[in-house]
């Protein structure tokens, strides 16, 4: 009895806290998604949890000018429809003729004016203006109207941020840094933690210790020598290569930490057999530890994957600001500069941002929660 | 056909001595079993003679060449490890080729040799599968698989049959006994704590303690005559019996060893018997034990199928004479 009731309240506590945080990182994901997807008009006038309903908003039009009056019955009429070149239709549900007041006559009524026009303005934004003496003027008259716009959905917002922005090229250049930043130092750290867990080196010890150390060292620190010595040899700077050994040296301590950990957390037995198998050390790293390590090599990929993409800093330091060269980041930043009002630019872009990085968490998450040793020693 | 020789041979690690001036022939062919408490160092000399523990001193040969320096694989020898050590990513064909693989044999031989020790150890239905898939005794078996398939000259088992359950352990064991029988020419040195183990399957017992060889002989060499107390207590289940104090004096020793099934168990008080009030009987069916605690302590008795004592009956001891075992102030055995 006890143990269920004290247990109870933390596992709800528990779930809760649990909902809590998806729901924090969701919310502002799918606000994004649907933002990103809705039409450019209607992200300025309500919020995207409105996406699915129809949004009242008032609006202003103007009727066709007097010249296309007709005469009929001995009046003069002026016929037409307020979403003539339009490019939302919508449905009309109240109108009027003072931009004070755009409800003041329910769609379907007939409006009378003083001097005896009629105005009758339909759901569907036909409206008929009468009048027993002529029109006059060049211009039409204003009418004002509250339009209900249905929910409408557009891929325009993309086409346009990947095709016109800029952003299509941009994501070309940062998938172009970030994808051997990632492999450069897995390859690198991998080797190197083999060596530093399992094989007999003088001073395996102090270099463990060092590369520890390594951790600690902020990356702004070694920014302007690293820029020096990159403009010294010259063929470095503001290159995709130079990008690439900058982003390999900052990752590397981690990586290394990391799967060094990982690498001599394995099994003694398995490596020993292996020696007794004849196998050499590379051998070794190859068929037996490399399969085995794979979930820290996942995980390791993710957070290098991230943190490059995520980037600006290094990106903006090591390579150019030209179109050839500059990563989303630094674009979105651009961006934000120059079209910040535009939300349907600024959502579709950083949407475009978020794809990879959450396609490459979901396509490798499940190397996280595999265990990948089962069945080699005893039990499992 | 191999022979091992192990001269003078120690190992420390800093200031820690685990195997002091171990001294030891295996003949060829020859099934060797360590056996030992845990901490005594069985394990270290087999690692030592496997190559994958560094010998500090002394010298090892295998085949009548010293293998001091020579890597594992190339020492001839195959290892069976305590955890199986199966590969989990290869499949079972995979880890059993995989030695072969790094001899650079052709993949048809390989397949062949293969196939052959799936067939030998029952393995054919599984060839195909990750270890993860198997059950305990199967992976026992790729693993002994695995050192076949070398052709080995030399077999070490590093307490093999340890993680089995115990009727498993038992079928296993025969099967190693087998194993053996069908290769007269493979020498195998066999690390375990079971005596029973050490028991049937050794050709020779080798008991260490503290890094050093207490005695070398065969079981019923360890049985009938253990060289010391140590050795005494240790073979055999129940304990021998060591008995200091008066009953010992009187058979002119220091201490008097006397297995269970030796003593003669009694109501009736006699001349040379040791007087004792039972504190506790197991029935075991086959036979039962009685532990009788008497004036030079506790003393375990053995009698045939069931007992009518009962806890708290004074009853009295009278060893067989030919069954007493004599041991100096020093431990050693007195002939």
């Amino acid at each position: 009895m006890w143990d269920r009731i004290k247990l109870e309240p933390s596992k709800f506590a528990l779930h809760l806290a649990v909902l809590l945080i998806v729901a924090i990182w969701t919310f502002p994901t799918a606000g994004l998604l649907v933002s990103s997807l809705r039409d450019k008009n209607l992200i300025a006038t309500s919020g995207w949890w409105t996406a699915l309903s129809t949004t009242d908003r008032s609006a202003q039009g103007r009727m066709a000018e007097p010249a296309k009056q007709v005469s009929k019955d001995g009046k003069f009429e002026i016929s037409g429809s307020l979403f003539e070149g339009a490019e939302t239709a919508g449905v009309v549900k109240a109108f009027g003729l003072k931009v004070q007041k755009p409800d003041e006559f329910v769609a379907g009524s007939t409006a009378t004016t003083e001097d005896g026009k009629t105005l009758t303005v339909m759901n569907d934004g036909s409206y008929i203006y009468t009048s027993p003496v002529a029109f006059e003027g060049d211009s039409g008259k204003r009418l004002f109207y509250i339009n209900s716009v249905p929910p409408k959905f557009t891929t325009d917002n993309y086409s346009n941020v990947l095709f016109s922005e800029g952003i299509g090229r941009s994501f070309v250049n940062s998938l172009t840094v970030t994808i051997p930043a990632t492999i450069i130092p897995i390859l690198i750290a991998a080797f190197a933690a083999y060596a530093l867990a399992w094989m007999k080196l003088p001073g395996r010890g102090f270099i463990i210790a060092v590369i520890v150390g390594l951790l600690v060292v902020p990356l702004q620190m070694s920014l302007i020598p690293l820029l020096k010595l990159y403009n010294a040899t010259g063929f470095l700077s503001k290159t995709y290569l130079g990008i690439w050994l900058a982003h390999t040296a900052f990752g590397l301590p981690f990586a290394i930490y990391l799967l060094r950990s990982y690498i001599a957390g394995l099994p003694r037995d398995l490596i020993e057999s292996a020696q007794v198998d004849g196998a050499n050390d590379f051998k070794i790293f190859l068929r037996i530890v490399l399969p085995l390590c794979f979930p820290a090599l996942a995980s390791f990929a993710i957070f290098q994957f991230l943190w490059v993409w995520n980037d600006l800093l290094v990106a903006i330091v090591f390579l150019g600001s030209g179109e050839d060269q500059l990563v989303l980041t630094g674009k979105l930043n651009g961006l934000l500069g120059s079209r910040g009002g535009n939300w349907e630019i600024l959502t579709a872009s950083a949407f475009v941002t978020i794809v990879v990085p959450l396609t490459v968490f979901f396509a490798l998450q499940r190397y996280f929660v595999r265990g990948l040793l089962a069945g080699s020693v005893k039990g499992g | 056909m191999a022979d091992i020789k192990l001269t003078k041979l120690n190992k420390s690690y800093g200031s820690v001595h685990i195997l002091k001036d171990v001294s030891l022939d295996i003949k060829s062919g020859e099934f060797m079993v360590f056996v030992g408490p845990s901490g005594c160092g069985k394990s270290t000399l087999l690692r030592a003679i496997c190559g994958l523990e560094a010998i500090s001193s002394g010298q090892l040969e295998i085949d009548h060449a010293v293998v001091n320096e020579v890597p594992p694989s190339k020492r001839g020898i195959a290892m069976v490890f305590q955890s199986y050590a199966l590969y989990p990513h290869m499949s079972v064909y995979e880890n059993i080729s995989f030695a072969l693989e790094n001899q650079g044999l052709p993949k048809d031989e390989i397949k062949k040799k293969v196939e052959k020790v799936g067939e030998l150890l029952q393995l054919t239905p599984y060839l195909a599968r990750l270890p993860k898939a198997l059950s305990g005794g199967q992976r026992q078996r790729v693993a002994i698989g695995r050192a076949i398939v070398r052709g080995a000259k030399v077999f070490l088992f590093d307490e093999p049959l340890s993680n089995l359950d115990a009727a498993l352990r038992v079928q296993t064991r025969m099967e190693i006994a087998k194993l053996k029988r069908d290769m007269p020419n493979t020498t195998m040195v066999y690390v375990t704590h079971d005596q029973v183990e050490a028991m049937t399957l050794a050709d020779r017992i080798v008991v260490l303690q503290a890094g050093r060889i207490e005695q070398v002989g065969t079981p019923m060499e360890l049985y009938e005559k253990p060289g010391n107390t140590f050795v005494a207590g240790f073979i055999g289940s129940p304990k021998m019996n060591l008995v200091t104090g008066a009953p010992a004096t009187r058979e002119k020793c220091t201490t008097m060893g006397i297995r269970p099934e030796h003593l003669q168990i009694s109501t009736k008080a006699s001349a040379k018997a040791i007087a004792g009030t039972v504190e506790y009987t197991e029935i075991l069916g086959s036979d039962s034990f009685i532990y009788v605690m008497t004036e030079q302590g506790m003393v375990t008795a053995r009698e045939s199928g069931s007992t009518a004592i009962k806890n708290g009956n004074k009853v009295y001891l009278s060893p067989i004479a030919e069954h007493i075992h004599r041991f100096n102030e020093s431990g050693q055995r007195i002939n």
